[in-house]
């Protein structure tokens, strides 16, 4: 690269160097050694600029196992805070479990994630409120490939004139479908744990040519 | 990592031994260390003479077959709470068997470094271990532990009537006693027999057994006027009441009921008339633990309280169904055995879901089975397809209405996903709301697919219109009926569009007489003996009966059978086609139970000489029905 293009490396925390190094080993294309990271955020609100988020929850999926003990849960400490959506996921700001700093919980999630692909349900908002959350903290944006399991289910159905797909399905729809307890549902890692069943379930029922591989999932989600 | 997640998993694995003895807090500890693992159906999670894992495993959702030895036959089922792969862990031996998804299965995998502690330790725990590595079962206090499912009725053992096991099965008795008094009066122990849908009723002293009185005993005394109907139970009881022991096995109750020549055996707590009574036993419970006799079968589920009690003996339908088969016995009589029984379990989860509902239905409606079930030709299950008709209300309530069956709808549906029959891919469901209509709405709906038959509302009809009530007011399926029947005389170029709806699918063998097989996808190479063999006989079926307005004829064979009677000139072909149906689904049943799953594609490679013979005669005749229907309703001419 010319000297021109290339401005002064940046002063970013250990952490994210560590992160950024990661991404060096490239991703096998066998699906069954990808690490993948199902996560979710429960947020004071769906504004992107002012809600902020109030827990991660995140659960490692290699092989179609999930080792609990691997599993992440982070609670953040608030500054801004949502009565309204309070009642639905019930985190009290600042009460109950044992709260960190964003800058912690980013960090604590890094080094979980490393280079995983990361699989959520309507993914574009978890990673929105993730990477906005970085930017306020002086970071760069996530750099993890991402699986939506909303995509990916509409393409287990059939395609035909017959019946119209919609244009999104809910978590709770696909629990429904798939018989998955909905008991923990809107905690993070309750809803972790009901999109990494559902993107287990999907993922038998998405059968390409032959043997399906990252790349196909990639293509698809 | 504590999480909720695993305190998920703890609450899980309380219910179940030996989990349930250990502490609350060792529970979590142990949970924590979990692996949450999924299983396709037939993934093989471990094979016989693997070097033990570092885990033992619990079904969660599921289940496991083991299998043993070359012919690998199923030694047992596990599912929801069973533990498995444990002994070769703690004996430090390599697998005895094979476990496999038999099912699409969620499995916990215990670290057995981390539990290893706890049974040393917790005497209660080593305890179950011993005495079920012991045993040779897997679990023996499931029974007590899942002593409310025999509120109802008993499990059935999913066993075949070969199984040579029975001489060790302990028997599943009825716990939940009826018991009167000798003071009680026979009017009201009738009454209460009735009313708990027994054939025996106990009367005890102190929870003492002291006599039986059964349905025989009633007719024999009080019907043929010998006591009067006021009589106390006293006077008519059999004394003394034969009583055995909680362990009997099936074999043994066998005999004892031969030895004595009696239909009720009364368990008791040591197995002496002397101490508590605490269950019977009766022929019925013998001849489902058989799992052998579709009466028995029928019974069975008629008495079941549970979706759950319903997919147990779904479980020996299909055992029955094997046996039928290797036996050769005539498909005709194994498909209305086996479609009789599998309506009985359909009907009997409508009947469950409407209890369920806050309030009864506020009119008429008539559930209708579509596709395969609906010409009562589902031998394995498969995919559901289903609509609800309801009785035409005034447009206010219309809106109400419909909302009350959809919910109920739902339920249904959910019962049948877990009793085995899969979710519609298309949503061609009574809970989707294209599918759950007035009766006026759907005549509406039909006369559109006949009027303007496009590609879709002729594959829309031919699914449609192979319906068959299961449950319901019959008079709204006839009149819907008639309709279809008037509606295609009105536009009889519905006919032809059916017709050619019916030669869409393409002819099994190419140029050279050789198989089709499929050219890619997950099937690729294998025979698609449904959409090229089955496909085009239903099809051509069903328009052709649909030209002679003949109703409440579906399935297909039979079908075959009355056009053969209608035109006599056509007499051989029709024949011949309704036998092709007959041996085409034999075949495809018998590839589905082999591979448990839907049968419908087949490994070319893998059939004898003599199955492929047989398959290819066949399609002699499907090439000829295909061209009847062309020449019939003049396809050739228009849209082929």
């Amino acid at each position: 690269m010319i000297d021109f293009f290339k401005r002064k490396v940046p002063d970013y925390p250990d952490f994210w160097w560590e992160y950024e190094n990661s991404f060096n080993e490239k991703l096998s294309d066998d699906l069954s050694v990808v690490r993948f990271v199902v996560l979710d955020t429960e947020t004071t609100g769906f504004d992107y600029l002012n809600d902020r988020i109030l827990c991660i929850g995140a659960l490692s999926l290699v092989d179609k196992n999930i080792a609990l003990n691997q599993s992440l849960e982070l609670f953040l400490k608030q500054e801004h805070y949502n009565a309204e959506t309070a009642k639905i996921h019930g985190i009290l700001k600042n009460g109950g479990a044992s709260c960190i700093s964003e800058i912690e919980a980013l960090e604590k999630l890094l080094r979980y994630l490393k280079n995983a692909v990361i699989v959520a349900h309507h993914a574009i908002f978890d990673i929105t409120m993730i990477n906005r959350a970085l930017e306020r903290n002086g970071l760069p944006k996530l750099r993890n490939k991402v699986l939506d399991t909303s995509n990916l289910y509409k393409k287990t159905l059939l395609t035909s004139n017959v019946f119209k797909k919609k244009e999104h399905y809910s978590l709770d729809e696909l629990a429904e479908k798939f018989d998955i307890s909905k008991k923990d549902r809107h905690t993070a890692i309750g809803d972790a744990y009901i999109t990494a069943i559902a993107f287990l379930k999907i993922k038998s029922r998405l059968k390409g040519k032959g043997q399906l591989r990252l790349k196909d999932v990639l293509k698809m989600g | 990592m504590k999480n909720t997640i695993s305190h998920r998993v703890a609450d899980f694995l309380k219910n179940f031994p030996p989990f349930n003895v250990l502490d609350q807090k060792d529970l979590e500890t142990l949970s924590e260390e979990i692996t949450i693992i999924y299983k396709e159906k037939d993934n093989i999670i471990f094979a016989e003479n693997d070097e033990p894992h570092p885990y033992f495993y619990v079904v969660n959702k599921g289940a496991v077959a083991l299998k043993k030895g070359t012919d690998k036959s199923i030694m047992d089922m596990c599912d929801e709470g069973d533990i498995f792969g444990l002994r070769p862990l703690m004996a430090q031996e390599n697998y005895k068997m094979t476990a496999k998804a038999h099912e699409e299965s969620i499995l916990y995998a215990i670290p057995i470094n981390i539990f290893k502690p706890y049974a040393q330790k917790n005497t209660a725990v080593g305890n179950f271990l011993i005495e079920s590595f012991a045993s040779n079962t897997r679990n023996p206090y499931s029974k007590s532990h899942r002593g409310k499912l025999y509120d109802e009725v008993l499990d059935i053992n999913p066993v075949g009537p070969n199984s040579q096991i029975l001489d060790l099965q302990s028997v599943q008795y009825s716990r939940k006693l009826v018991t009167c008094t000798a003071n009680t009066s026979v009017k009201t122990i009738a009454r209460k027999m009735t009313e708990k849908n027994v054939g025996a009723m106990l009367v005890v002293k102190d929870k003492l057994p002291i006599g039986i009185i059964t349905d025989k005993d009633l007719r024999n005394n009080i019907v043929t006027g010998k006591y009067p109907i006021t009589t106390k139970a006293s006077a008519i009881m059999v004394s003394p009441v034969i009583t055995y022991h909680k362990n009997l096995t099936i074999t043994q109750a066998q005999m004892a009921m031969m030895k004595s020549n009696i239909s009720h055996l009364c368990i008791t707590k040591d197995g002496t008339p002397n101490s508590k009574a605490i269950g019977i036993l009766s022929k019925h419970d013998v001849m489902v633990a058989l799992g052998n006799n579709p009466a028995v079968l029928i019974k069975a589920i008629k008495r079941c309280k549970k979706i759950k009690s319903i997919k147990q003996i779904r479980k020996s339908i299909t055992h029955l169904l094997q046996d039928y088969l290797d036996q050769n016995i005539p498909i005709k009589l194994t498909t209305k055995i086996i479609s009789e029984l599998n309506d009985a379990c359909v009907k009997q989860i409508i009947k469950i879901s409407l209890e369920e509902m806050p309030s009864k239905p506020p009119v008429n409606f008539a559930w209708l089975a579509l596709g395969s079930q609906g010409r009562s030709e589902q031998l394995l299950q498969t995919d559901q397809d289903n609509a609800l008709v309801f009785e035409n209300v005034p447009e206010e309530k219309l809106i109400k209405t419909t909302a009350y069956f959809l919910e109920l709808s739902k339920l249904i549906n959910k019962g049948l996903f877990d009793i085995g029959y899969e979710y519609c891919p298309a949503e061609m469901m009574a809970s989707n709301p294209n599918w759950c209509l007035s009766l006026d709405e759907w005549k509406k709906t039909i006369s559109q697919w006949i009027i303007n038959p496009g590609t879709d509302e002729v594959l829309l009809s031919s699914i449609f219109f192979d319906y068959n009530i299961t449950y319901g007011d019959v008079n709204l399926v006839n009149e819907l009926s008639e309709h279809i029947f008037e509606a295609t005389k009105k536009y009889p170029i519905f006919y032809l569009h059916l017709a050619s709806g019916a030669l869409q699918n393409p002819s099994p063998t190419g140029f050279f007489r050789q198989l089709l097989v499929e050219e890619d996808g997950e099937h690729k190479d294998s025979f698609d003996v449904k959409r090229r063999a089955l496909m085009p006989l239903t099809d051509a079926a069903r328009v052709l009966i649909l030209s002679h307005s003949v109703k409440s004829i579906n399935s297909t064979a039979e079908r075959f059978e009355k056009l053969a009677e209608l035109e006599p000139n056509n007499e051989e072909i029709f024949m011949a086609c309704s036998y092709a149906t007959r041996a085409l689904l034999k075949f495809r049943t018998k590839q589905g139970l082999l591979h448990n799953d839907s049968g419908r594609y087949i490994a070319i490679d893998k059939l004898t000489k003599e199955e492929k013979i047989k398959l290819k005669r066949t399609f002699k005749t499907i090439k000829e029905i295909q061209e009847l229907v062309s020449i019939r309703f003049k396809v050739s001419n228009l849209l082929r």
